[in-house]
């Protein structure tokens, strides 16, 4: 064994007591009954729980909204950062990160305050806000990155080739900045699944979503049951994480 | 220069700035049609500027371009293309680092610019095949353009632009990323193309040899200023100026002075020459090529001799560096070589010497007197000699514009700026036989000449040292009162 690979062992120890031994714990306990036998009644139990189902459907359904409302918000954003016609300042740039310095939890109560205090009813409407407000940088660094590196001469050459500048933007700089786009996408889609603390404070629990459950079971000591939701939502997230990501290397983005 | 009715794009006074810098300064020139033009100069001379202009990414401050544009009632209708997008101009551009669409393949990316025009797809595929063979690039079809050699993607670059069958090829130093060997096989197709293809090429490039193998016309251009327009015969054999001699291919040049008509005085003889036109006694740079002169151990008809200094093996020629009698060093090229440290005879044909009016024969330096003995010049201050007040004047001296002349010979540099008067960058050096005469931009934007025997690189940074009884000030003509 060389030297230089005695390096990794620190970090090996890291990964094993970090990652691994937890990721087992969890499929340990997911796969036991109370009386520790093995058994498949705690995942096969979600699957006939409406309730879980329910909460499940709800927080797909608002983990996509939330995604797709950053989108539509965080792509002309990074658009308008990322050209140096428009935005000549760096400062710019760091005010619209700046959000992601500062402790999710923080801002979200904050957020929640604010509600409160200009009398807002808490529901579906302040849930979406907090999250868009919470993980909107998420989408937006990663495409204004891939924004920002672009060879300016592929728009250059396309009009040159006779496209418009809404053909431009269609044909090339919208293709070419997908790494950007699939990066922002998991980074907001993949925690807003599993957030708990944002519904508890922007609707009081009203809305429950999919770690609000997780929480819940483990709180009451449901521990078997509870690491079989986390399981299966470990699942779900790896199967977006594949279907966005594809090809890893594409993935250029970048986060802070 | 031919009949008015082939010209496709007409250039006039064309000016551009980039904040305070003048990157285009005047520039006029007519580009008829089927030419292959090339725009040759140093970098930052300009020249893709000019280019892009063309394509349309920039918009000229002043000047305007005119372009044909297809044919009204049977005559071709020309338009100012000012305020016209890029994707509108009837012309394509291949860009230096060919900007190939990653995500699409070598088909989809020569295809383009056909189906944003809707062109059926039958006849797009029928298009796209025949350039990819013009282009000897058949079979590359499906291929990631990622997947290509720097030179496949080149043709592909070429392919995607001359598919749309432009009435302007631009070419935007399309070589510079090859290597050489691929570079000189790509010159020939280049020029083999153009001929088929009979549309007009726009060719940027800093690289002589290329603009001189492929080139009609070859627009030699420094410091946003056009030099020379001419045949690359005319421009190497006839250069206007030192920059050109200088630029294009291997050249003495040397200072001389024009005697009578046909008689030049330079390197200490007097020469037959055949320029006219000059006045007598007008100091004039001289420029000799090397291959031009003949040398000999004995050499009948011999006008001077000299001391070969140094000979080395080129290939098929040797060249040499002679010192003459007169004490110049001269550069020759010679089938035969010559041993160093011997005598040898040297001769010049009167039509292998190119006489050149001096662009300038001292410096003028724009200036503010302060007092009577101070000016103030390239943002710095000066001690000058006292300044030459006309009889008669009666204005304050105080604040009053003049000109400085300052001889070549009298600035000294120093090599570190704390130790001038002001700073510059070594920005242009000309040997001239005898000694160097460099441009140093001064730290203030202006321009000095200095004639001096010590050797500097481009780029030094320099203190600027002149003594006060070497600048001669005097009050600007238009001065009032």
């Amino acid at each position: 064994m060389s030297k230089r690979s005695n390096w990794a062992i620190p970090y090996l120890i890291f990964l094993i007591l970090f990652v691994v031994l937890p990721l087992v714990l969890v499929l340990v306990y997911a796969l036991r009954d109370g009386n520790g036998g093995f058994t498949l009644s705690n995942i096969t139990r979600f699957f006939t729980d409406t309730d879980a189902l329910n909460t499940f459907a709800v927080s797909v359904e608002v983990a996509i909204e939330n995604t797709l409302i950053c989108l539509l918000l965080g792509y002309p954003a990074a658009y308008i950062l990322a050209d140096r016609n428009l935005n000549k300042s760096a400062v710019t740039v760091i005010l619209f990160i700046l959000p992601m310095w500062i402790n999710a939890l923080m801002r979200t109560l904050a957020t929640a305050e604010l509600f409160n205090v200009f009398g807002f009813t808490l529901g579906k409407g302040t849930l979406l806000f907090g999250m868009v407000y919470d993980y909107l940088p998420f989408m937006i660094y990663p495409i204004y990155n891939v924004l920002l590196k672009m060879d300016n001469s592929y728009a250059e050459a396309a009009a040159d080739l006779g496209a418009t500048p809404s053909q431009v933007f269609r044909k090339v700089t919208l293709p070419l900045s997908m790494p950007g786009i699939s990066s922002g996408i998991l980074m907001v889609f993949m925690p807003t699944v599993s957030t708990f603390a944002i519904s508890e404070f922007l609707t009081n629990n009203k809305i429950k979503l999919f770690g609000t459950i997780i929480q819940e079971n483990i709180n009451s000591s449901m521990w078997n049951y509870g690491a079989a939701l986390s399981l299966i939502m470990l699942v779900i997230i790896g199967l977006t994480t594949m279907i966005l990501g594809g090809d890893e290397r594409e993935v250029e983005g970048g986060t802070i | 220069m031919g009949d008015k009715s082939d010209i496709i794009i007409n250039i006039e006074n064309l000016s551009k700035s980039f904040g305070d810098h003048q990157v285009l300064k005047d520039i006029s020139l007519n580009i008829r049609k089927g030419e292959f033009v090339t725009l040759l100069g140093p970098s930052g001379c300009g020249k893709t500027t000019l280019l892009r202009m063309i394509a349309g990414f920039l918009q000229p401050d002043e000047g305007t371009i005119m372009m044909e544009w297809g044919k009204k009632n049977g005559k071709e209708e020309f338009r100012d293309v000012a305020g016209i997008p890029p994707h509108q101009r009837p012309l394509n551009t291949v860009f230096q680092r060919y900007a190939l669409f990653p995500h699409l393949d070598v088909y989809d990316n020569i295809a383009f610019g056909l189906k944003l025009k809707g062109v059926p797809n039958d006849e797009i595929s029928s298009r796209v095949r025949k350039v990819l063979k013009l282009v000897s690039m058949s079979d590359y079809e499906d291929r990631d353009v990622d997947s290509l050699s720097g030179g496949q993607q080149q043709r592909v670059a070429i392919a995607r632009a001359i598919v749309n069958k432009p009435k302007v090829l631009l070419l935007d130093e399309p070589l510079a990323a090859l290597d050489l060997k691929m570079r000189q096989d790509m010159q020939i197709e280049l020029k083999e193309m153009h001929q088929k293809l009979g549309i007009t090429f726009i060719y940027v490039t800093h690289d002589q040899q290329e603009a001189l193998t492929l080139s009609d016309t070859i627009v030699v251009m420094n410091e946003g200023r056009i030099q020379q327009i001419g045949t690359p015969t005319d421009i190497y054999n006839e250069p206007v100026n030192s920059f050109v001699a200088d630029f294009i291919g291997e050249s003495n040049i040397l200072n001389g002075t024009m005697i009578e008509d046909r008689k030049v005085n330079f390197i200490g003889h007097d020469f037959e020459c055949v320029d006219e036109g000059f006045g007598e006694n007008v100091p004039v740079d001289v420029v000799i090529r090397p291959e031009d002169v003949y040398i000999g151990y004995k050499l009948d008809g011999a006008q001077f001799t000299g001391t070969v200094k140094s000979c080395v093996f080129k290939g098929i020629h040797y060249e040499m560096y002679v010192d003459t009698d007169s004490g110049n060093e001269l550069q020759i090229q010679d089938y035969d070589a010559f041993e160093p440290g011997k005598t040898v005879q040297m001769l010049i044909h009167p039509d292998d010497i190119q006489v050149m009016r001096k662009e300038r024969v001292e410096n003028v330096i724009d200036c503010v007197v302060l007092n009577e003995t101070r000016v103030e010049m390239f943002g710095e201050e000066f001690e000058c000699s006292p300044v030459k007040v006309p009889e008669g004047f009666a204005g304050r001296l105080e604040g009053a514009p003049a000109k400085a002349h300052v001889q070549f010979s009298k600035v000294d540099l120093m090599d570190h700026e704390e130790e001038g008067d002001a700073s510059g960058e070594v920005w242009f050096i000309l040997y001239k036989g005898d000694h160097y005469h460099l441009t140093v931009k001064t730290e203030s934007g202006g321009h000095i000449h200095v004639d001096t025997n010590d050797i500097w690189d481009k780029g030094d940074i320099v203190g600027i040292k002149i003594l006060p009884e070497d600048i001669i000030v005097e009050l600007s003509d238009e001065q009032e009162k």
